[in-house]
């Protein structure tokens, strides 16, 4: 009886100090996406140059879909010339680099794209339909989506020229 | 017969009250269904740019965009299980305030009972260890009867009669 006594406590403590170790190891701010390996959410972007770069007609063809936004400040900013870079070094192998302006307004994403350069299609998501059916939750936020039209990985957080250059070739 | 209370024009009244309120319900339930399914919904839902804020409390633009879409799916006929489930195929379970009662999601749901009744059971046994020791050495302090008042309380018992 004794011993049962003393080991009640510790047996009634051990699983919640284990469950908050499990809680206290993960982070909050990263959230899995459940659309990994799965069909890409169909979209269709009116993009700033007036194109409509929609994933019906980019069929096999590899998608690089980036969400950002012109406040993203210091992320935004340092992916920009990152993403440039693969699109031109890419375009020419069946890759397609895809912008989407979240939560932003249309003048300060215009002078982002000027002030980077930015040569492929950029569009804004103006009632949000775009970034919720894609699960974004921040920027930048990017989606690699194969030939087959099947999200290959998501990324959160700036892209680097390493990330850019291994996930794009996975899906070549 | 007159029931003392009751005349048949405070019956006549009432019945007019209730068949009122009979009529009025539906049309006042389906004017406000919807906006009240709609913060339904988004009081269910995590903002996703927030700090433990449901989509319904956020003043963010997402949140406000998450709103628009929940109301216009709304519109659309779909029902709340399948705007649930059309979030949580997006965000994933993390998207939902209240995990789903299921698998390991009920040690969230339990464990706070649980611990209710832990916290009892262990007030329980410390009120009931404190009471019986605060009796226990009441009952062995208490000193022998001295025989000179054993006497005078069994003469005191004799004259009154006990």
């Amino acid at each position: 009886m004794a011993t049962w006594k003393k080991l009640i406590v510790p047996i009634a403590i051990t699983p919640i100090l284990l469950l908050l170790a499990y809680g206290f190891k993960t982070n909050p701010r990263e959230v899995p996406s459940p659309l990994i390996g799965r069909a890409a959410p169909p979209f269709a972007l009116s993009s700033f140059d007036g194109g409509t770069p929609g994933l019906e007609q980019l069929r096999g063809t590899a998608i690089v879909l980036n969400f950002w936004a012109s406040w993203c400040f210091p992320a935004c900013f340092e992916e920009a010339p990152a993403l440039e870079a693969a699109w031109r070094t890419y375009k020419d192998r069946g890759v397609m680099v895809i912008g989407v302006d979240i939560q932003d307004r249309e003048a300060d994403a215009k002078a982002f794209i000027e002030r980077f350069k930015l040569s492929f299609p950029n569009g804004p998501d103006p009632q949000g339909r775009m970034s919720i059916d894609y699960g974004v939750y921040g920027v930048p936020e990017t989606f690699f989506i194969n030939r087959e039209g099947t999200i290959h990985y998501k990324h959160v957080g700036a892209l680097t020229k390493g990330i850019l250059t291994a996930k794009i070739e996975e899906m070549l | 017969m007159r029931v003392p209370g009751f005349t048949v024009r405070s019956v006549l009244q009432s019945l007019l009250i209730v068949a009122v309120l009979w009529a009025w319900w539906p049309c006042a339930a389906s004017a406000v269904g919807l906006e009240e399914q709609a913060q339904l919904l988004a009081a269910e839902l995590r903002c996703p740019v927030c700090q433990n804020l449901s989509v319904g409390d956020s003043p963010s633009e997402m949140a406000n965009q998450m709103r628009e879409l929940v109301r216009e799916k709304l519109k659309h006929g779909e029902s709340p299980e399948q705007i649930r489930a059309y979030f949580v195929s997006r965000y994933g379970e993390w998207i939902l305030l209240a995990p789903k009662r299921q698998g390991f999601n009920w040690v969230a749901w339990l464990l706070p009972f649980g611990a209710i009744l832990g916290g009892v059971g262990v007030i329980g046994l410390v009120v009931r260890r404190s009471v019986s020791r605060s009796r226990a050495p009441r009952e062995a302090q208490l000193p022998p009867l001295d025989p000179r008042y054993a006497s005078r309380l069994q003469a005191e018992l004799k004259e009154w009669g006990q």
